[in-house]
């Protein structure tokens, strides 16, 4: 296969291909005419969900960050957690009107293998963005992230998204490695009910809990973390989870 | 003096106001025809499961369903230049749907577009063209209804306009633009070509998007393409092959279209692809088949003279081509070929169509084909919209309609612009 990249991530490749059609001309008659031939479009789920790293990529065609934008990385989420959103946004569950459109008129078992290809990526993790949040910001970010808060009835994040916030399959996805604007954005969600999962919800009810100050304190100090090199989900919950979750059974 | 002329010209008005009320609410919009026996809308499997095919035929379940809701427990809100409509419960549920409705009112809910209470209903139903539907399918399609399991879903009321929520313009608008009538065979005619048409006229609604629509909603019924009002797609003429028109157009490309969703060098976006998802999909080849025989058969309409488009300037090709060589060419090829899967751009009529607004979108906006049994892992294409800003998008779809052959007039960023805006859902 000449292109494992998706095509229209490798308009750079397509750009050096007349030198190396000429290179391998004079070699064989057969070599010119492949050469010469279109290019073809490999037959892989990559490239036929090649539209998806338009956003998702870890960073854009030039170079930058993309994440530090607003769009979550989907790469290395389970697979469950993957599925499930992506039926979320064509049932109307979650509310982002390009994703929305995207996806609203593909079938289960394709959505399914989607999310198993993207479940299966690890790319390598870019540094997160310095934080320039005040320290006691910060301190209440870790503080409700690791250990949750008691007088407020809400769990420590890593009581069910994992000790390493790396996840667990097959539902609940990794916490490290996305946007701060994203998981405000997403608690917000919650908070107003926009974003919603099966039932019961669980992260509705625990983001109903938090007040916008620990929102950001949460998403400022999770958007700071490195991830650890190899963080993958863990393959099950060591333990029960603290509230009930209609998406993680 | 003047008063006493007033007066009299005053009563007189008021007098023609009245006799032409009268004469909107007298006349005739209404046709019974009975059953042929009450084992037409029996619940027997037979019925039911050819009412099913007919309710997929009539895309039934798409404004009857709510996003995510129960199928047809109604809840969709659709927006027209009128104001907003919120589709009804026709499940049978008997105090939210219509659990209490008789095959009659049934019948006359389809064919003459008066609900049970003998409410005029809104031509978003489009019983202009569900008027066609046979007596037989229509009782097979209430045998259907009848059999799906009721969803307790209170009707919301619709958000209409002054003067547009009255009955009385309702009736109006009836006397300017409905006749109830069954679908007529044509003798000299085949059977596949009756067929067809008795598809495209009637539970397709085909011509509820592929006609324009007048100030008032009404449409000639015709196939020469028009804007879809406020979503914001041009469905394109079905008879002009400068547009969609069939004429020169493969059979089996046609009938791969509209059951795949993608054929050679086309595929279906916006609402031609919710067409296709949720009715093309699940009808019978022959079927589909028949339609294309009849839209092939529809007479061709000249392509409207158009003025030579201007050409834009050499600045705006330049700047063109180089973001269509940075974002574009790997996909659609260094001259507009379109590489396998992915269309060819020289010639595509669905890019130089003189209203651009679909271009436009699908920059905007990629998108995937719909899955379906002939294509069931489409190719998508990616949204640019974050990436591309409007002058961008402009000169891009500018470039690409001047290229390779391709003479259409350049657009504008006020376009996109505007474009931009259109709710996607």
């Amino acid at each position: 296969m000449t292109t494992s990249r998706p095509r229209f991530l490798a308009f750079r490749a397509f750009a050096a291909r007349p030198l190396a059609a000429a290179a391998l001309a004079s070699l064989s008659s057969i070599a010119a005419a492949q050469a010469r031939a279109p290019a073809s479009i490999p037959d892989t789920l990559e490239q036929r969900v090649a539209a998806c790293i338009a956003c998702h990529a870890p960073k854009d065609t030039a170079g930058t960050r993309a994440g530090g934008v607003y769009f979550p990385r989907i790469a290395g989420k389970p697979s469950g957690y993957l599925y499930n959103q992506l039926v979320n946004f064509r049932e109307g569950r979650r509310q982002y009107p390009l994703m929305t459109w995207m996806v609203n008129h593909l079938s289960d078992p394709y959505l399914r293998e989607i999310a198993d290809h993207f479940a299966s990526q690890h790319p390598a993790v870019p540094a997160p963005p310095p934080a320039h949040e005040p320290a006691a910001v910060l301190a209440r970010g870790e503080q409700l992230v690791r250990r949750g808060d008691p007088a407020l009835k809400v769990p420590a994040c890593i009581a069910c998204h994992g000790e390493h916030l790396g996840g667990v399959a097959p539902g609940i996805p990794g916490l490290l490695n996305l946007p701060r604007d994203y998981v405000n954005a997403q608690l917000g969600a919650w908070r107003n009910g926009v974003r919603r999962a099966h039932a019961p919800d669980c992260m509705a009810t625990i983001a109903a809990r938090l007040d916008p100050g620990d929102v950001a304190a949460i998403s400022a100090w999770l958007a700071g973390r490195p991830t650890p090199p190899g963080l993958r989900p863990l393959e099950r919950a060591g333990h029960p989870l603290p509230l009930a979750c209609g998406s993680a059974p | 003096m003047t008063r006493r002329l007033l007066l009299p010209a005053g009563a007189l008005l008021a007098a023609l106001v009245a006799l032409v009320i009268a004469a909107a609410l007298a006349w005739p919009r209404e046709q019974y025809i009975a059953a042929a026996s009450p084992e037409a809308w029996a619940a027997t499997s037979a019925n039911i499961a050819r009412g099913a095919y007919l309710a997929r035929a009539g895309d039934c379940m798409a404004c009857h369903t709510a996003r995510g809701g129960a199928p047809y427990a109604g809840g969709r809100v659709m927006d027209t230049p009128f104001g907003s409509l919120s589709t009804p419960n026709i499940t049978p549920d008997r105090a939210t749907g219509i659990g209490r409705w008789s095959a009659d009112d049934f019948w006359n809910a389809l064919h003459n577009g008066k609900s049970r209470d003998g409410r005029l209903l809104y031509p978003a139903f489009p019983y202009t063209s569900y008027t066609k539907v046979s007596r037989a399918d229509a009782d097979a399609l209430f045998a259907y209804l009848r059999s799906l399991p009721p969803r307790q879903a209170q009707n919301r009321p619709h958000a209409l306009r002054f003067p547009y929520d009255s009955q009385l313009a309702l009736a109006a608008w009836r006397l300017l633009y409905f006749k109830p009538g069954v679908f007529e065979q044509d003798a000299q005619r085949g059977a596949q070509w009756n067929r067809g048409a008795y598809l495209v006229e009637g539970l397709g609604h085909c011509s509820a998007c592929h006609s324009a629509r007048n100030g008032l909603g009404g449409s000639d019924a015709g196939l020469g393409g028009g804007l879809i009002p406020t979503v914001g797609w041009y469905a394109p003429s079905l008879t002009s092959d400068s547009e969609a028109g069939l004429g020169k157009w493969k059979e089996d490309h046609v009938v791969q279209l509209l059951r795949t969703g993608v054929a050679p060098g086309a595929s279906v976006t916006g609402p031609m692809a919710e067409v296709v998802a949720q009715s093309l999909r699940h009808l019978s080849e022959g079927d589909v088949r028949a339609m294309a025989v009849y839209l092939a058969s529809l007479p061709g309409t000249p392509s409207a003279r158009r003025e030579p488009a201007p050409r834009p300037p050499q600045q705006v090709l330049d700047q063109g081509g180089r973001l269509y060589r940075q974002h574009c060419l790997a996909c659609h090829g260094a001259n507009g070929e379109g590489l396998g899967p992915y269309p060819a751009l020289a010639g595509n009529r669905a890019l130089t169509l003189a209203e651009p607004v679909n271009a436009i979108r699908v920059v905007l906006n990629g998108g995937f084909a719909p899955a379906t049994a002939g294509n069931p892992r489409p190719y998508g294409m990616p949204p640019f919209s974050h990436v591309l800003d409007d002058a961008q998008v402009a000169t891009l779809v500018s470039y690409l309609r001047a290229s390779w052959g391709n003479a259409a007039a350049p657009v504008t960023s006020a376009q996109v612009n505007r474009y931009r805006a259109v709710p996607l859902d």
